[in-house]
């Protein structure tokens, strides 16, 4: 008999009250206040809370000088409406857990299996609402995914309050592992493929394998020769470590007549290895392609590792939970590289659809399942990268924002780590990792649930009505946080482990199937993985993507080192099998084996596919307006575009100076300006920091996939430049997030991009170090008139740049300094604004997307370098999206100055300052390094006037631009001004 | 249910291992500084860096590792309650961490703060000394009496603010300004009337948030990031032993780490002035060591 209490908290004057109030009014709810009670279910069996007890529960689970509880007392306030938000039964309840060991500290108890603290939130709602409008603001308070809502009118809600509900999982059968008849027609094998195996027990399909046809003959082949049927945990730990997600299949099979080996190994791999083979001894890669995150040199101590995924498929379901799971399980993937890195940095990148915009699309057919709202998306991704970084106290400084209504249905979400580590422990490289036969596998970190099952099929797939919602995973940061700080800080440098991997995508099927290789087999007993709940069957334990979790090779003589370490972390640590050199990966479940493969079949069965593709040659419309007389209202217009202006709200409220590295922050100059990178110094008493920059241009994607690649890496590259970062410390990371790539025509693009890609880092000498790819990026749904609708995001590469700063302190930042100081614009400007941000706002694509002179760059680069190293440079910015008329105004705003500036006549005045050539930086020089700025520059040197006054002017053949610095600080600032 | 096992427990003493300490010219005194981590604690090394750069060892330690009895506060003189994000600031910043505190480390507090010693809190150790009633502690009772509430914004603040010393005391000796970064979703100070009064008496506000010259913040956004009553950014305890602070100076130890400094840096160099390699803040530091010398 469970004794059920409920503690309901609140602030006496809720300081938040105002602005949550004007958040929800601003979505278009005609509130007049929307009060926050925090409560707390207590749900015990095996002994009851007096009336006094709950009493000093309450007491501690507030601070009475500015807060108030009821204990099994309903909230006495004035409101209309309450809705209760809690968390469905089995999802991660950070707070609810945290509350529970609060009370057990004070009881000196512990609460046994079934037993908990539930956290839910309820909010009084005062002001009428229409039903619809009700349920509408219910909805907005929570995801049905992974939220239960009550809502009570005040009448309902009467004298006795809310219920008191305990969301326990209820499980009843002991499931086990069922055979999988794979004798079936093709039609029949294919429905397996894309809905999965049917459940005996409930007759319904456990969700998308993605497994196409010839990889099903070839599963049912082997099992034909073994002479048996196989298990469902078999299929589904072949779906997941054959998924695209995993195996990236389209990036490692061969292509066209040209590409035999695949794009991954000719274009990518290729372009490292020729890079590292020409750099010789210069070469500053240490662990590349091999690892969860690529390593480089930082000095003859210590390395530096970057790693970028993404997350989409789940954000587009539930914003918060997918970006925070997306960066903190990157975290794990520097934790996972080598013997464990510690993360010291991480960045993020979010390409939505217009959060303005309100688009009626359903994943149902009669206007069921609706999508998120872009605003809705935007802020939930927003809050879930912020609560990841800040709560595990890894500095956020670095990330974009990139608006494109295609993005409406399935956001990109980016979240990259860096991470530090030293080289070498007593001799021996730490970047390198064995597991050995006899070592013992253990799990550490948070507990296995039926969240994330399907992870890795589902990302593979497009989304479409059938996605499961079992795919949505809770982050729990401080869970992490606890194992990474005792494994970075404590456990490695005791070498007590052989071998550390995260549990990603595919859960422990992909990470303790992938660190047999090292050894050659491995054997897990299932009944040993810790349950969040009993009643999980076997395949859902081996393939389950519960958060927090990471898998070690522990050698015997050290485990009980190892085991006493974490559980004086309180880091919960589990021996569930071990590691051998059986060539098999086998896993029992009470008793039986449900799992008996090679690990070469496992590996490397997959059949080997094809592909073939098409790019046929497209034609935009140019635009046919004339140059406007004056600029001065374009200029305006280019600063106030989304994907242009100051997105700050994003990076103040991202902790980007824990860590006390910071150098060059997200925001610069008093003007406040957002950089195009940030350096960060990671090891304390070094002179040298870590730059970072990133790069995208998906408007290029459609017109000049190729061309696409090369803007990518020069300006992911020049970012760095500008802080008086040298090219020949710098490496770069790929993430293609492409669309539908089982068309010829996509495919074709995707060659011509990942060629770019080769060409771009050969030509620059910046070698690749880590990748990822994210290749079916549609969604597939229904308007409101219940027509079907297929929205693509456009092909998208973001490339990622790393590189280690020399000195800090002579490091440049973007913003203009001085009165009097020269501007000039180092590079050449041609008319080239095909797919710019200039086109976009005309309303047209135009075809000449900016071409690049790698050789000549390289040169402008190095003499950049010089000038910057010897002090010759007050600042430096790169010029990107929105051309030289923009870095301009950014370059005027940041230092809160103006500028006489002069263009040639000759130019078409619109064309010179929007066009986004490349390789171009905006430089400001005092007048006294004139001759010596020029002398290192040469020819790449363009002297466009001076900083004066508190005017930005534009001349070309006359006047084209007069405006106040400070009105286009206002005109940069407001689009985003009230997020 | 089990009773908890953690307190009788003998468990192993695990040192954590730190990061390459650059110590500054000064001697480092044999009086050694003990700084809190687990949970979500996550400036913990930095801070260890800045005391050993100001001349003073320190060293980390998990709380459960002073629960054990495997490390004791009565070895050190100085107490950091670092910054960071314990339990995930559920139920409240700093709450939970002390709640673990009172609830197992209550006598150990009481002993120390007998002693000649020193306690200091930053941003999230400034939640927990308020929740554990630390600061203000008036009459030396552990009451809670203040509260550091979620900021007016509603949202996590980072930015870099200035502070102007409100006090004259061994904390704010020799300082005429912090220039650092605040980094916190709940900061907004609070606390009564007459608790207010006490503090402004007896002179327990030791800095407060003010504008870039040095006039006050009077709650203006951004100066005052988070709507702190009366500017507060940081107070002692009534005994003085304790400093409880919102802002991190600790991160804003070198002058590069400033946010202006390359605007400053420009302009010393063209003035022919010399670019100082460590910022101000270090001061505020230097006064904790030079209190042991």
């Amino acid at each position: 008999m469970a004794h059920v209490h409920r503690i309901e908290a609140r602030y006496k004057a809720d300081p938040r009250l105002k602005v949550r109030t004007d958040r929800i009014r601003s979505l278009g709810f005609p509130i007049e206040e929307l009060h926050l009670i925090d409560v707390y279910t207590i749900s015990t069996s095996s002994r009851d809370f007096t009336a006094g007890e709950l009493e000093e529960i309450g007491s501690q689970l507030i601070n009475p000088v500015v807060q108030e509880f009821t204990a099994d007392a309903a909230t006495l306030a004035n409101f209309d409406y309450a809705i209760e938000v809690g968390f469905l039964p089995g999802v991660t309840d950070n707070v609810g857990t945290t509350a529970r060991q609060t009370i057990e500290d004070y009881f000196a108890m512990k609460f046994s299996e079934g037993e908990a603290v539930y956290s839910s939130q309820l909010y009084f709602v005062r002001g009428r609402l229409a039903p619809e409008a009700l349920k509408k603001l219910a909805a907005t308070l929570a995801n049905p995914l992974v939220n239960r809502v009550h809502v009570k009118t005040r009448q309902e809600y009467g004298p006795s309050g809310m219920d008191r509900v305990a969301p326990l999982v209820e499980l009843h059968e002991l499931p086990t592992a069922e055979l999988v008849d794979l004798d079936l027609d093709d039609a029949e094998l294919s429905r397996l493929g894309k809905e999965g195996v049917v459940d005996p027990q409930t007759g319904q399909r456990r969700g998308p394998l993605a497994l196409d046809l010839p990889q099903l003959h070839t599963i049912r082949d082997y099992f034909r020769a073994k002479g048996r049927k196989p298990t469902d945990v078999e299929i589904e730990a072949l779906a997941q470590t054959w998924s695209e997600h995993c195996k990236h299949t389209i990036f490692a099979s061969a292509m066209d007549e040209d590409v035999p080996k695949g794009l991954y190994k000719t274009c990518i791999q290729g372009a490292t290895n020729r890079i590292r083979e020409e750099r010789g001894e210069k070469d500053i890669c240490l662990s590349v392609f091999s690892d969860n995150s690529g390593g480089i040199i930082f000095d003859d101590t210590w390395l530096v590792t970057h790693k970028v995924e993404t997350h989409n498929s789940p954000s587009a379901l539930d914003p918060f939970g997918g970006a925070l799971t997306g960066i903190v399980g990157v975290n794990r993937d520097t934790i996972g590289f080598g013997l464990g890195a510690k993360p010291c940095i991480n960045i993020y990148g979010f390409c939505v659809s217009d959060p303005e915009s309100d688009p009626a699309l359903f994943r149902g057919k009669d206007r069921s399942n609706p999508i998120l709202s872009p605003r809705r998306i935007l802020d939930g991704v927003v809050r879930g990268v912020g609560v990841g970084g800040n709560c595990s106290g890894i500095p956020t400084p670095q990330g974009f924002v990139w608006f494109d209504d295609r993005y409406v249905g399935k956001p990109l979400v980016f979240a990259g780590t860096v991470g530090v580590m030293p080289r070498e422990r007593d001799g021996k490289p730490l970047y390198e990792k064995q597991a050995q036969a006899g070592d013992l596998i253990v799990m550490i970190g948070g507990r296995v649930g039926k969240d994330g099952i399907h992870g890795a099929t589902f990302s593979s797939e497009a989304l479409d009505p059938a996605s499961p919602v079992t795919a949505v995973q809770i982050g729990d940061p401080i869970t992490q946080k606890k194992f990474s700080d005792v494994i970075v800080k404590e456990a490695r440098d005791r070498d007590l482990y052989h071998s550390i991997t995260d549990n990603g995508a595919g859960g422990i099927s992909c990470s303790v199937a992938e660190m047999a290789r090292e050894c050659n087999g491995c054997h897990i007993t299932l009944d040993k993985v810790p349950l969040k709940y009993p009643g999980m069957a076997p395949w859902e334990i081996w393939i389950s993507e519960s958060q927090e979790r990471m898998t070690l090779a522990v050698p015997p003589a050290k485990l009980e080192e190892f085991m006493a370490l974490m559980e004086a972390r309180e880091v919960e640590a589990t021996v569930i099998g071990s590691f051998n050199d059986s060539g098999r990966c086998v896993v029992e479940s009470r008793g039986t084996v449900v799992m008996d493969l090679e690990l070469t079949f496992l590996h490397d069965g997959l059949p080997k596919k094809h592909l073939r593709t098409t790019l046929s040659p497209r034609e935009y419309p140019e635009p046919d307006c004339t140059c406007p007389d004056r600029l001065d209202d374009t200029l305006k217009r280019m600063l106030g575009r989304k994907n242009i202006c100051s997105k700050e709200f994003i990076s103040i409220q991202y902790d980007h100076t824990v860590q006390g590295g910071h150098v060059l922050g997200p925001i610069q100059g008093i003007g406040r300006v957002q950089g195009m990178a940030t350096l960060t110094r990671v090891v304390p008493g070094s002179k040298r920091a870590v730059g970072l920059s990133q790069a995208l241009f998906p408007a290029y994607s459609e017109i000049d996939p190729r061309r696409m690649a090369l803007a990518c890496i020069d300006t992911a590259i020049r970012g760095l430049i500008a802080t008086g970062l040298p090219l020949d410390a710098i490496a770069i990371l790929d993430n293609f997030c492409w669309c539908s790539s089982d068309d010829p025509e996509r495919l074709g693009q995707l060659k011509a991009a990942a060629f770019g890609c080769f060409e771009g880092a050969t030509g620059f000498s910046t070698p690749f170090i880590s990748g990822k790819d994210s290749m079916f990026n549609d969604f597939s749904g229904y308007d409101a008139e219940n027509n079907p609708v297929k929205v693509s995001v456009p092909p998208t590469l973001l490339i990622s740049s790393i590189g280690v700063h020399p000195d800090a302190g002579n490091a440049v930042s973007m913003d203009a300094k001085i009165e009097g100081d020269l501007v000039y614009v180092v590079g050449e400007t041609r008319a080239e604004l095909g797919g710019s941000e200039y086109f976009a706002e005309l309303g047209c694509p135009g075809n000449t997307v900016p071409s690049l002179d790698i050789a000549a760059a390289k040169v402008r680069y190095q003499r950049m370098t010089d000038a910057l190293s010897h002090g010759q440079v007050a600042s430096a910015f790169p010029v990107t999206h929105g051309g030289l008329g923009v870095a301009l105004a950014q370059v005027a705003i940041a230092g809160r100055l103006g500028m006489d500036i002069t263009i040639p006549g000759d130019a078409r005045p619109d064309w010179f300052l929007f066009s986004e050539s490349l390789g171009r930086f905006v430089v400001t020089v005092a007048s006294e390094n004139k001759r010596t700025f020029e002398r290192i520059l040469g020819a790449d040197a363009h002297l466009l006037g001076r900083v004066r006054g508190s005017t930005l002017r534009i001349s070309g053949m006359t006047t084209l631009v007069e405006v106040q610095v400070s009105e286009l600080e206002a005109v940069y600032k407001a689009p985003f001004g009230r997020y | 249910m089990a009773p908890s096992s953690l307190r009788r427990k003998n468990t192993h003493n695990f040192v954590a291992s730190g990061s390459p300490s650059a110590k500054g010219g000064r001697q480092t005194i044999p009086e050694r500084a003990l700084i809190l981590s687990g949970f979500g604690i996550n400036s913990e090394m930095e801070t260890q860096e800045v005391l050993a750069r100001a001349g003073m060892d320190a060293e980390i330690a998990h709380i459960n590792d002073l629960i054990s009895g495997g490390k004791r506060m009565a070895d050190y003189r100085l107490l950091v309650f670092p910054g960071g994000f314990s339990y995930g600031d559920d139920t409240g910043a700093g709450n939970a961490y002390a709640n673990r505190v009172r609830n197992n480390l209550q006598e150990d507090i009481r002993e120390f703060l007998d002693g000649d010693n020193l306690v200091l809190g930053i941003c999230n150790g400034f939640q927990i000394l308020a929740n554990l009633g630390l600061v203000p502690a008036i009459h030396q009772k552990f009451d809670r009496e203040i509260a550091l509430m979620p900021n007016r914004k509603g949202v996590l603040e980072c930015r870099f603010v200035t502070l102007k010393p409100a006090a004259d005391n061994l904390w704010t000796k020799g300082i005429e300004r912090i220039s650092c970064p605040v980094a916190h979703g709940e900061g907004n100070f609070s606390c009564s009337k007459e608790t207010l009064q006490h503090l402004q008496r007896r002179m327990m506000i030791a800095f407060t948030y003010v504008r870039d010259e040095m006039s006050p913040a009077n709650g203006e956004y951004p100066y005052n990031p988070n709507g702190s009553v009366e500017d507060v950014a940081g107070i002692t305890s009534a005994d003085g032993k304790v400093l409880a602070l919102m802002p991190h100076p600790e991160r804003a130890i070198e002058f590069t780490n400033l946010y202006d400094w390359p605007l400053r840096k420009e302009r010393m160099r063209r003035q022919g002035q010399p670019v100082p390699s460590e910022s101000v803040n270090m001061q505020f530091f230097r006064n904790i060591v030079d209190y042991f010398r």
